[in-house]
């Protein structure tokens, strides 16, 4: 104690304490930081895409600008299907709609067919999940199912629902719920066996063990085969509204093709893969909010 | 003085198959209420299959586990565990992992005040009141392992089983808590079987020490009386002759009598 006062005798260091109010222009500093560092960091992520898609397009534009050619170039597109690319929203009669209300009418088909896989999905690989039987029995058969491509399905549901509608939703469900069961499933053989023994300490009765430790447990797995089933469901709604018709993003492109207007079933290609895009981002940042903690330990 | 907790004539063997090992031979001990028992024995000689077997997670194979008289043979908050590895729910904060098992053994018997009050209660006897809302992850070893102390001792355990608690944890942090046990003991009185690999912390921390052979078919050698006057200070008693003597006849037994041979395993 007495060495410090002998090396620097300001005894008023006491009453030199204000130092926490320094602390304040210090908080403000790394914020403006924070918003140059942002800006960078959005540049950095953003301009080299748009650097490669004006290659691209420019590329295209090139090698098909020849008016004898069997595509169409970037510009024709823009000429031609300006008012599908602009406004997305239009209604000019019954067929006569922009491209958003399409892929509105496509995503409540999928949201109907892949949440029913979700739940479902997420239900029967619980099941599975618990009994090394049921697995032993059950995986060679999904995973022969699960290589069927989502059309093929199709017949067989008209079949037997003699009606599109629920036609597309099952195609769908079908298709997308086999990732689901078996990454549940796999998520919760996972389950290590500590929180197994804190859950029969406790004596937490099936709801209670499914809700409060498997499907926490299980998430990260989960969201996995939901990830993968959203963008199988995305595949396959296109597909089948090719042939069951009405007023979907997939029946626009059969129609398209069948007054060959080409350049609008590019634009519709290009609404495809953002939508595809924003419904994998979507999941992954649900999957993001509910696993938050649970795969760091 | 009636027992508290009785192993009675307890033997496990492990079937696998057409081979079958039998891990633990004709266990008998008898505990009191409010005693502190800890088993000490080299690794893989089934100190914590015994655990397991009295917290119900494993079946006996021979005998019974008996509480106040009544066999157990299924785990249940009456004998909460605090794992080696802590096992916290890591998805839960720290107060939701204490709520997790106060909710469920309290349902219906205390009200949501009454239980908010006891989780806190529990997390400050274990000083993790100013931690509520961090998640495992965001928390030291040592402060996961004292979450895990108050989870358990907010069930209101009859018995505390403790499955080598400090045995991941450097030794300040091993220090400190096993302080913070004793103090948690002599307040509560909590009846507490403890498995340990280290000989200061069995001497320190019991008023029984329960020193295992090796196995196959492990059993009871020795149980050694630690007549040490409470409370304990490790500092007093590094010189203690009662102490030491203590030390040396755990030592004496698994080093010289029972001396860990690798193809025993």
């Amino acid at each position: 104690m007495s060495l410090p006062a002998t090396k620097s005798d300001v005894v008023v260091a006491g009453p030199f304490k204000p130092r926490p109010a320094t602390v304040v222009p210090l908080a403000a500093q790394p914020r403006r930081f924070d918003l140059r560092g942002l800006a960078v960091k959005v540049a950095q992520s953003v301009l080299p895409p748009i650097v490669v898609l004006a290659i691209l397009l420019g590329l295209w534009q090139i090698a098909f600008s020849d008016p004898n050619s069997s595509l169409p170039p970037p510009s024709e597109v823009w000429a031609q299907s300006r008012d599908l690319i602009v406004s997305p929203f239009f209604e000019n009669g019954d067929q006569d709609i922009g491209l958003g209300w399409r892929v509105l009418v496509s995503l409540e088909r999928v949201a109907y067919g892949f949440g029913l896989a979700a739940i479902v999905g997420v239900l029967v690989g619980a099941l599975i999940g618990q009994s090394i039987w049921a697995m032993r029995g059950l995986d060679p058969i999904f995973q022969v199912l699960r290589t069927v491509p989502p059309l093929a399905w199709l017949p067989l549901s008209l079949a037997a629902f003699l009606d599109s509608r629920p036609s597309a939703i099952f195609v769908i469900f079908i298709t997308s719920i086999w990732p689901v069961i078996i990454n549940t499933a796999v998520g919760i053989r996972n389950i290590p066996q500590d929180y197994r023994n804190v859950a029969l300490v406790l004596r937490l009765n099936h709801v209670e063990y499914f809700f409060k430790i498997m499907v926490p447990a299980a998430a990260p797995y989960i969201f996995s085969g939901l990830k993968i089933g959203v963008g199988l469901s995305w595949l396959a709604i296109v597909a089948a509204e090719m042939l069951t018709g009405g007023v979907g993003i997939g029946f626009f492109i059969w129609d398209a093709w069948n007054s060959s207007r080409l350049t609008d079933i590019i634009v519709a290609l290009v609404y495809i893969g953002l939508v595809g895009f924003m419904l994998d981002k979507l999941v992954s940042f649900l999957g993001a909010l509910v696993t938050r903690g649970t795969s760091s330990n | 003085m009636s027992a508290y907790l009785k192993l009675d004539h307890i033997g496990k063997t492990f079937t696998r198959g057409s081979a079958s090992t039998e891990v633990l031979r004709d266990i008998r001990l008898t505990i009191d209420k409010g005693e502190y028992v800890s088993i000490i024995g080299h690794s893989g000689c089934g100190k914590s299959t015994l655990l397991n077997l009295v917290a119900g997670l494993t079946q006996v194979s021979q005998g019974a586990v008996l509480l106040e008289n009544q066999e157990v043979n299924s785990p249940g908050p009456d004998r909460a565990v605090v794992f080696q590895n802590h096992s916290l729910l890591p998805w839960l904060t720290v107060y939701e992992n204490v709520n997790l098992a106060v909710s469920k053994v309290f349902a219906g018997r205390k009200t949501k005040a009454e239980r908010h009050d006891w989780i806190m209660e529990n997390l400050t006897l274990v000083q993790m009141a100013h931690a509520t809302d961090k998640r495992p992850s965001e928390i030291s070893g040592g402060m996961k392992q004292r979450v895990g102390i108050a989870r358990a001792l907010a069930m209101e355990p009859k018995i505390l089983l403790l499955d080598e608690p400090f045995g991941a944890l450097d030794a300040l942090t091993r220090a400190h808590l096993q302080d913070q046990m004793m103090e948690i003991h002599a307040r509560l009185g909590n009846t507490i079987i403890m498995i340990t690999h280290d000989v200061d912390e069995a001497v320190l921390l019991s008023d029984r020490i329960v020193m295992m052979t090796n196995g196959p078919a492990a059993t009871i050698g020795e149980v050694l009386d630690v007549p040490l006057e409470r409370p304990r200070n490790r500092i007093a008693l590094a010189s203690d002759r009662t102490y030491l003597k203590c030390r040396e006849a755990v030592l004496k037994f698994l080093y010289e009598r029972h001396r860990f041979v690798e193809a025993a395993e």
